[in-house]
């Protein structure tokens, strides 16, 4: 591996996007969260949803602050390192950025009320109308800015006469093939994330004997719409992968190290490969990944041999594919089971064990993500634009690349302690149960 | 209008937007910290974190706005802005991190720390800095376009008077402009200790943001007579900054209409500021990007256009409930609500 500017820029992009997208992730599913608790709490005539909706609403404001400031560092970054990526595709994509920053622009004003608006309104709904835009904002940012990833791995909605974009259709460019399956599989999963980190934090107080009432409506929220989204998400795998096999088959091959053209091809879990392709100790599902392409046996999928050397992904991306995948079933059993035991009266659901499987789910659906995304974005390399611009026709020329990214690892690496630390700070010795005597001393709202 | 002239019009009232909201923004950090160290933490801090709590979220969406849109309108920006400022945007940019972070921190998080204070104190007044080289680089002979691409041409950069004077505008405008509003909202929330501070603050800095406008204009004569003489042939516009400078201190001097004298500073400083963007058309970045040739395809423009409407549409009435709630409720500034 050469370290000329374009494999810095890469580790540079990819450094600050690894760290937003933690951010990213709680930005757009803890929102959701926070307006049904909050629903939940009026409806229910019940403080402890109430007290949940704040707690969960004040660890927020923490992450969202790292979020924005990383968010502007991508949105900057993409001009700074990419910057003849950014002079063709900003004729091309313009439109959902500018877009992204106006859900961003209605977010940010209605977080802000929202925060300070707790006790001001007679009408408790009132209050809990402000979710909508914040859920609304963030969610939509969320597919704005998915559907800019879309458009590097399926452009369309643009000619190219002599290296430049004419007879541009930005809406085509906006909805691109990728664009559907994407936005679905990003928005889920974030939500998905959310719930399981929410669930982990109130399984741990739980487990540590701290946990009560609170927690324990907590859980069972979280639980629920956990599963929920859970099986959104893993519906929204399922049409990726369709996706995948249909418009960008390199990605799909290099993930499921699938080489020769086939029908009735095998679906690989686990294994390892050689420098010469061949795979071992890998577990075999037959038929499968024809199964997963077009939901029959028989579909033929594109093996990577179809394609030049010299634009086949890194085959390295299925380790990447197979995490994902692994914490997607566990996230369903964990919290299938969970319910499960709830429902039959004859069960503990509290039980020790379940409660440490779910909190390890938490910190589990963010390694899903990063690996989502690795999968992914490595899974589209050699190009920045498939087809069209490879990633080092993009990246700056700049001999500078080295000391932005030890100066931007060294910003992560204290805003992730400072955030850790001001979070955890936050809210030890600080038990819900004081916040609800103080707020509701008579356990009425 | 063409396209081009109403896409830079719209970007120069973000840019203009996001200079006022983050001068307040980015002086009243530097004011709270000074008034920590100083042993006067009670008197001004507690007014300037009522007012910046709800809103600092929207001040950087200002700036986010600003540099999409001129990407947006003008991608040619991104080539020639992208890779010479790598170095001066990304300290730019991790500043305004460590402000936005810390501020958080600070603020919801649980202590109420001097360090996490001070870095957004001196954060604040860096990064004005720090965004001010993109405005000089623009003026030009600061890049040199070889075969290899674009050399960004640091020394002459930190050589340049111009680019000094530049700086040092930036920095005491930022602190003029947050002393005078926050003035004007020490009076509303009926905080005479403060806005004695606060008024002192604004006529202190009001002589030096007005030399440093003048040395601004003696450093460009010298630097790209060209943009100097355009901007002659607009003497009005400057003119008439100087008539709302001079309304605006009167009055904060006589201790009166606090906020009349802040809009006048608006005032003074959208002058000031459409006056600079105008006289610098038909340039984008000297001489190599000019508004014509480097605009969007129509299509997009267009596109881009007609979704700035409606975002506006969105956006405004939002942002009156925004300050309804937090500017203009006498009771929240006060601190009863």
């Amino acid at each position: 591996m050469e370290f000329d500017s374009v494999m810095l820029s890469r580790i540079l992009t990819a450094s600050t996007l690894l760290f937003h997208v933690i951010f990213a992730t709680i930005g757009v599913g803890v929102p959701i969260m926070i307006m049904i608790a909050e629903f939940l709490g009026i409806k229910k005539n019940d403080p402890h949803y109430l007290v949940l909706a704040r707690r969960w609403a004040r660890g927020y404001t923490i992450t969202v602050a790292v979020g924005v400031v990383t968010g502007t560092a991508i949105g900057l970054q993409l001009s700074l390192l990419w910057p003849s990526f950014m002079q063709f595709a900003g004729q091309v994509i313009a439109l959902p950025l500018f877009m992204e920053t106006f859900a961003f622009f209605f977010e940010a004003i209605f977080l802000g009320i929202y925060l300070y608006t707790w006790d001001r309104f007679k009408n408790r709904w009132a209050h809990w109308l402000l979710t909508i835009p914040v859920v609304i904002g963030s969610t939509l940012s969320a597919f704005f800015i998915t559907s800019v990833n879309s458009f590097m791995n399926t452009p369309q909605g643009f000619d190219i006469v002599n290296g430049e974009a004419v007879n541009i259709d930005p809406l085509a460019a906006m909805f691109n093939p990728a664009t559907p399956a994407k936005v679905f599989h990003v928005v889920m999963s974030s939500y998905m994330t959310a719930a399981f980190i929410l669930a982990a934090i109130a399984a741990f107080a739980l487990v540590r004997k701290k946990g009560k009432d609170y927690h324990k409506k907590a859980l069972r929220l979280t639980m629920i719409t956990g599963l929920i989204f859970a099986a959104g998400t893993a519906l929204a795998g399922d049409l990726s992968a369709k996706f995948l096999a249909e418009h960008q088959p390199e990605k799909l091959a290099a993930a499921e190290w699938h080489f020769e053209t086939e029908s009735n091809a095998d679906l690989l879990v686990f294994g390892t490969i050689n420098e010469e392709g061949e795979v071992s100790n890998a577990l075999r599902i037959p038929g499968m990944l024809s199964f997963l392409s077009g939901n029959s046996f028989d579909t033929e999928v594109i093996g990577l041999n179809e394609f030049p050397e010299d634009e086949r992904p890194p085959l390295g991306i299925h380790y990447a594919f197979d995490i994902m995948v692994m914490i997607g079933m566990y996230s369903l059993f964990i919290s299938g089971l969970f319910i499960v035991l709830m429902l039959f009266k004859r069960f503990n659901e509290w039980n020790k064990p379940l409660l440490w499987g779910i909190v390890a789910s938490g910190p589990l659906a963010m390694i899903a993500i990063e690996c989502g995304w690795i999968l992914a974005e490595i899974g589209r390399q050699p190009w920045i634009l498939r087809g069209i611009m490879k990633v080092d026709e993009a990246a700056t020329t700049s001999g500078d690349v080295g000391i932005a990214l030890a100066m931007f690892l060294l910003l992560y690496g204290v805003l992730g302690t400072f955030c850790v630390t001001v979070l955890i700070k936050m809210f030890k010795n600080r038990p819900p149960e004081a916040e609800l005597e103080k707020r509701y001393p008579n356990g009425k709202i | 209008m063409s396209l081009e002239v109403l896409g830079i019009s719209v970007l120069w009232i973000f840019l203009y937007g996001y200079l006022i909201v983050a001068a307040i923004d980015f002086g009243a950090g530097f004011f709270a910290y000074y008034a920590r160290i100083t042993k006067r933490e009670h008197i001004m801090s507690k007014l300037i974190s009522r007012y910046l709590s709800p809103v600092w979220e929207v001040t950087n969406v200002f700036f986010v706005f600003f540099f999409v849109g001129l990407v947006g309108f003008f991608p040619d920006t991104a080539y020639y802005l992208g890779t010479a400022l790598l170095i001066p945007g990304s300290i730019a940019i991790i500043l305004l991190s460590i402000r936005g972070s810390f501020y958080a921190f600070g603020n919801y998080g649980p202590s109420n720390n001097t360090f996490f204070l001070f870095l957004y104190g001196a954060t604040g007044l860096l990064i004005p800095a720090s965004l001010s080289t993109a405005l000089t680089i623009s003026e030009g002979g600061f890049l040199e376009v070889t075969d290899d691409g674009v050399v960004f041409l640091a020394k002459e950069l930190f050589t340049s008077p111009y680019s000094w004077s530049v700086v040092t505008l930036a920095i005491v405008s930022v602190l003029y402009i947050s002393a005078s509003f926050l003035t004007y909202y020490a009076h509303r929330a009926e905080d005479i200790e403060s806005r004695v501070i606060l008024r002192k603050f604004s006529l202190f800095w009001s002589a030096p943001t007005i030399l440093a406008s003048l040395m601004v204009f003696v450093a460009l004569r010298e630097h790209n007579p060209e943009h100097f003489q355009n901007a002659i042939g607009i003497w009005w516009m400057f003119g008439l900054s100087l008539l709302f400078f001079m309304i605006a201190t009167f009055l904060m001097y006589k201790k009166k209409m606090y906020g009349f004298s802040f809009i006048s500073v608006m005032l003074q400083f959208f002058f000031a500021f459409f006056g600079y963007g105008a006289s610098h058309l038909p340039y984008i970045i000297y001489p190599y990007v000019t508004i014509t040739g480097s605009v969007v395809n129509e299509t997009m423009g267009t596109a881009l256009v007609i979704v700035f409407i409606a975002g506006l549409l969105l956006l405004i009435p939002s942002l009156i409930l925004l300050m309804r709630l937090f500017l203009f409720d006498a009771d929240y500034v006060k601190g009863k609500k």
